[in-house]
């Protein structure tokens, strides 16, 4: 017996609020990373050359961080690196076949939103 | 002609995609020793701060996280690059931007870490 023909041409849905956990955290790893590439890198590496170049520098940033709209833009910086960071870690698990079962990969991308909310949670507690 | 794909190319993807997971794992000790720093002893005020970096072990780690970075963003975004740009004048121009961009941080990071 031939196995049954498979229905073509398949459509999946990709509109992103339909999107399983494992590709809601695939593109927002993909727009994290441009993110993080610009605006994130050249915002901090010219916070620490105002930060480290000088002690008038530096007590000037402290103030303009203590600003809530900062501490904002900042803590949107946290969520980036935070998820960046633990999807990029998933990937690497993932490549070396842990968890690479559908539902433990499932599993895993709610995982990583969990993460990287409770990084950003931290860094606001630090924060305030 | 065989009707099979060979496998030819320049394989320097390969060596892209492994690079792209090696300066991801110098890149996650990086973080985990800054976060644990600033977490355990958060610098207090600008000595504090300035001496954070000016510890020669710390310096050293922190260069690394940059070279490491500025690999890892470079095989990233000419991944985002090569698979929404497909005109290939516009396509050599913006990675020949993100380059340039990714040179200058380089020299800047050196310039912080090591200036004045």
């Amino acid at each position: 017996m031939k196995p049954a023909k498979p229905q073509r041409p398949k459509y999946y849905d990709l509109n992103l609020a339909n999107l399983p956990a494992p590709g809601l955290a695939s593109i927002f790893h993909r727009i994290s990373g441009a993110l993080l590439f610009l605006p994130v890198i050249p915002a901090l590496l010219y916070l620490m050359q105002a930060t480290l170049g000088s002690e008038a520098g530096y007590l000037q940033w402290r103030g303009v961080l203590a600003m809530p709209a900062v501490k904002f833009v900042l803590l949107g910086f946290a969520w980036l690196y935070a998820h960046h960071f633990f999807a990029g870690i998933r990937y690497l698990l993932l490549d070396l076949h842990w968890g690479i079962g559908k539902e433990q990969a499932r599993a895993s991308a709610k995982l990583v939103f969990v993460l990287g909310a409770l990084v950003t949670a931290l860094v606001a507690w630090r924060a305030w | 002609m065989a009707s099979f794909k060979l496998p030819v190319g320049a394989h320097y993807g390969l060596a892209a995609w492994l690079m792209q997971r090696l300066t991801a794992v110098v890149m996650v000790a990086y973080t985990l020793l800054l976060a644990g720093i600033l977490l355990w002893c958060p610098p207090a005020n600008y000595a504090d701060w300035k001496g954070l970096f000016s510890g020669s072990f710390v310096r050293l780690a922190t260069m690394l996280f940059f070279l490491a970075l500025l690999y890892h963003a470079w095989v990233g975004i000419r991944d985002i690059v090569m698979d929404y740009v497909k005109p290939t004048g516009l396509r050599l121009l913006l990675q020949s931007l993100v380059g340039t961009a990714l040179v200058f941080y380089l020299v800047w990071s050196v310039s912080i870490l090591w200036g004045r």
